[in-house]
């Protein structure tokens, strides 16, 4: 017997991929948050005993191909409309579990209208928003929430909030809304972190599951060390140290009350 | 027979919308179909038959939930006028990638831009030759009365979900606005959750015994499938043109000159006729039903029985004529007449037109 | 048998409405009726005016540009419509508020005080039914208990109770309409 077979026992087993993650390898860069925001999602799911009732709805951007990981029901959305597409699945599948996976540019830039209607109506859905300040997938250009003074290829000087105005706090603002029930800040680059998100991701979805009067709303901030030009670990400490001040971790409205 | 009733082409596209089993409408106010949400609204179709309404924040978001809840196997349908049309388009060719079944209604106003609200027909490129991006097509159904406006909701929902693919209602502000009788056809149940589960298996529901599971996508990144993709759509596409073709012949028997025209225009153009048989004129109208698919033979088989010229009459400064042309194809004259930015021609200048156009010319 | 009319006169008068009961009237009668209003910004407080026909026989154009009978219910309108009636055909108008009278000498020209008569009747929203009464004894292509039978079908059973009140001011109408000649 190998060292190998020797190893790889049942009852060795202290970790298992979800079976709600496709066997597909990750389109994400090495060191991408997105990977592992998609693993939670997934994990809450089935931990939750939801696989058979989900429909998640994917974005445009880095996580287009979202289905492709995800091993449910899923509908891919046009750029900005994840949240009008999931209004239409749950109003008439009230019973189903529905979410969106949206980055930066499609739910905070082009799909602000559809974001904050969908909130502001009470939609009972799941919104999973992974902020990190730039558009990876057509090749790092300036987001709504890229922070004043940081580089990008459409903000190659760094962002003039003069001449290309301010970084969105668009969760910030949805928490405002009477429609938003829980809204919440999170990330996924240390083991805590992770630890937080879950369960702040499983809150998300037990509210909807006990139809909880309005919309949970996870906004995961997250690296993008490709975007950024960065090694992975840079770029997580650039994200503390840049985007956690202006993206302040930790629940916004908890249960339909505001907490910060 | 069913119901009669007087109502507004708006109304009774809602009516039949309610009728037809319809689980949703997602639509956004604009004029002059406005009269369809309120419709809606005020029936409670959430107490008849269970259907959702909801008024959506614009059009793109209210395409964008047909989508979601088509892709999720549901009846669905929404409405607007030409400028909220042409914003749902990105929408609607999304729903003819991913080859979900919709309906939808385009009560025409005039145009460019925000145009005026009176009635047109200028959206006949744009509802019959793509509209939005990528090699598609959509079946439309042109009513031309208020009858129609109700009976193409049914038609229509079936042709959807036989083909997967959207079907667009391609009517006027007169045909909205104008009240006529309307038997309306006895109502159709809604689907149960279940029977929606069985009978379309491609329809994200939830995922079913743990294994199977359903993607809704217009995304292919692999150029090779996307033109195996794009080969099944055209396939698709021939098939609704070899089998759902639909136009009506008035006053054809003995016609030398034909009104080819179709909605408002084409009672405009019956009128003209029965101003020209008045006069001595052997007129006839070949109405246009189906848009997509163009009745390209039918039209071709009518001129070589002896017409001497067509007339294409619309309400637009000359898109349908087009495709007249090409289906008379030299066979007869082909003759191009409408007023147009939201001013309806009259009978008398539809036929002063015949007259000087095609018989004088 | 086939008749045209078009109903003209200011937003407010009923004039949609008279429209909507002479074709709902037209249904009871098994016959073709077509509705086709004017729309848009310029109803509000601007004139109104619908195109009606009523028909044994399916109807071609909903849009006419000259008609069988005019009901005529401002000046704005009789500018507009004396012109586009048929010869030999009715003009009917109520001569409140009238400074131009019609001048036409081949077509039939009718008066209903409809204004005044609504007025004396204590209840001005009654007016288009007197219009209507006078049309119908000028005119009888819808008979009065068709009218009555469509105002059961179209009204919500709460507005019921007004239809004997409808039904007295299309008498009044019926009784006061008078032929008058070209001004």
């Amino acid at each position: 017997m190998s060292m190998f077979e020797e190893i790889v026992k049942p009852e060795n087993l202290v970790y298992e991929k979800t079976r709600l993650m496709t066997d597909k390898a990750l389109s994400y860069c090495p060191g991408c948050g997105h990977g592992t925001a998609h693993r939670l999602i997934m994990e809450v799911i089935e931990e939750l005993g939801m696989e058979e009732s989900t429909i998640g709805v994917a974005p445009v951007g880095c996580s287009v191909l979202a289905y492709e990981f995800m091993n449910i029901d899923m509908t891919q959305a046009a750029h900005g409309r994840a949240p009008a597409v999931a209004t239409g699945i749950k109003r008439v599948w009230p019973n189903k579990i529905v979410f969106t996976y949206q980055g930066d540019g499609d739910l905070a830039a082009i799909g602000t209208a559809e974001t904050i209607h969908a909130c502001n109506r009470g939609e009972k859905i799941v919104i999973i928003f992974i902020n990190n300040g730039i558009y990876g997938m057509t090749g790092g250009q300036m987001a709504p929430t890229t922070l004043p003074g940081m580089k990008s290829s459409t903000s190659p000087y760094g962002r003039d909030v003069e001449m290309m105005g301010n970084p969105l706090k668009i969760t910030e603002l949805i928490a405002q809304l009477p429609g938003t029930y829980f809204v919440t800040r999170q990330a996924v680059h240390t083991p805590a972190a992770v630890r937080k998100a879950k369960k702040a991701i499983r809150k998300a979805f037990e509210n909807q599951r006990d139809n909880k009067p309005g919309l949970s709303f996870v906004e995961v901030v997250s690296n993008c060390n490709s975007g950024w030009k960065m090694t992975p670990n840079d770029s997580n400490k650039w994200m503390e140290d840049n985007m956690f001040p202006y993206y302040p971790m930790g629940d916004i409205k908890v249960d339909g009350q505001l907490v910060k | 027979m069913g119901e009669l009733k007087l109502m507004k082409g708006n109304e009774a596209l809602a009516e039949a919308a309610i009728r037809a089993g319809a689980d949703a409408y997602f639509g956004y106010p604009i004029t002059p179909q406005s009269e369809v949400i309120e419709y809606l609204m005020a029936e409670k179709p959430h107490e008849r038959t269970g259907m959702v309404v909801l008024q959506a924040e614009s059009e793109v978001a209210a395409i964008n939930m047909v989508y979601g809840a088509a892709g999720a196997g549901k009846k669905v349908i929404t409405s607007s006028s030409s400028p909220g049309i042409s914003l749902k388009q990105e929408g609607i060719s999304y729903i003819a990638g991913a080859e979900l079944p919709c309906v939808y209604a385009n009560v025409v106003r005039g145009g460019p831009g925000l145009g005026t609200i009176q009635p047109s027909q200028a959206d006949y490129f744009q509802s019959t030759k793509g509209g939005g991006h990528g090699d598609y097509k959509q079946i439309v159904l042109a009513p031309a009365s208020v009858q129609e406006m109700a009976d193409f909701v049914k038609d229509g929902f079936e042709l959807a979900f036989k083909y997967r693919m959207p079907v667009l209602i391609l009517s006027d502000g007169v045909i909205g606005q104008m009240m006529e009788k309307v038997d309306l056809f006895d109502p159709i149940p809604r689907l149960t959750d279940e029977e929606i589960v069985a009978k379309y298996p491609w329809a994200t529901t939830g995922k079913k015994n743990g294994t199977e599971r359903r993607i809704i996508t217009s995304l292919d990144l692999d150029s090779l499938k996307m033109e195996e993709h794009n080969k099944h759509l055209q396939a698709k596409y021939r098939e609704v043109e070899a089998n759902e073709v639909r136009y009506e012949l008035i006053n054809c028997e003995d016609a030398e000159y034909v009104f080819v025209a179709y909605g408002s225009s084409a009672r405009i153009a019956q009128k003209a006729t029965e101003l020209a048989r008045k006069k001595g004129i052997k007129a006839g109208i070949f109405r246009l039903i189906t848009l997509f698919p163009f009745p390209t033979k039918q039209m071709q088989d009518l001129c070589k029985k002896g017409v001497k010229g067509f007339l294409a009459v619309e309400m637009s400064a000359g898109q349908m004529v087009e495709d007249v042309r090409l289906s008379v194809s030299g066979c007869a004259k082909v003759e191009h007449f409408g007023r147009f930015g939201g001013i309806v021609h009259t009978p008398e200048e539809v036929l002063r037109a015949m007259e000087q156009k095609i018989i004088g010319g | 048998m086939t008749e045209e009319i078009i109903i003209a006169g200011f937003g407010g008068q009923g004039v949609l409405s008279m429209g909507k009961i002479l074709a709902y009237s037209g249904i009871m009668q098994d016959q073709e009726v077509s509705w086709m209003p004017s729309y848009g910004p310029e109803m509000r407080g601007g004139t109104a005016n619908v195109t009606v026909i009523v028909s044994d026989e399916r109807i071609s154009s909903p849009i006419l540009t000259i008609f069988d009978t005019a009901i005529i219910l401002n000046q704005q309108s009789m500018d507009k419509f004396e012109k586009s009636v048929k010869p030999g055909g009715l003009l009917l108008y109520d001569p409140n508020g009238i400074t131009r009278h019609p001048a036409r000498k081949d077509i039939k020209i009718y008066q209903i005080e409809g204004a005044r008569l609504s007025a004396e009747m204590g209840n001005t929203k009654i007016f288009n039914m007197v219009i209507l009464g006078a049309y119908m004894q000028v005119k009888p292509i819808v008979l009065l208990e068709n009218v009555i039978r469509g105002l059961k079908k179209s009204l919500p059973e709460r507005y019921h109770k007004l239809i004997p009140l409808n039904e007295d001011a299309i008498r009044l109408g019926m009784k006061n309409v008078t032929e008058t000649v070209p001004a």
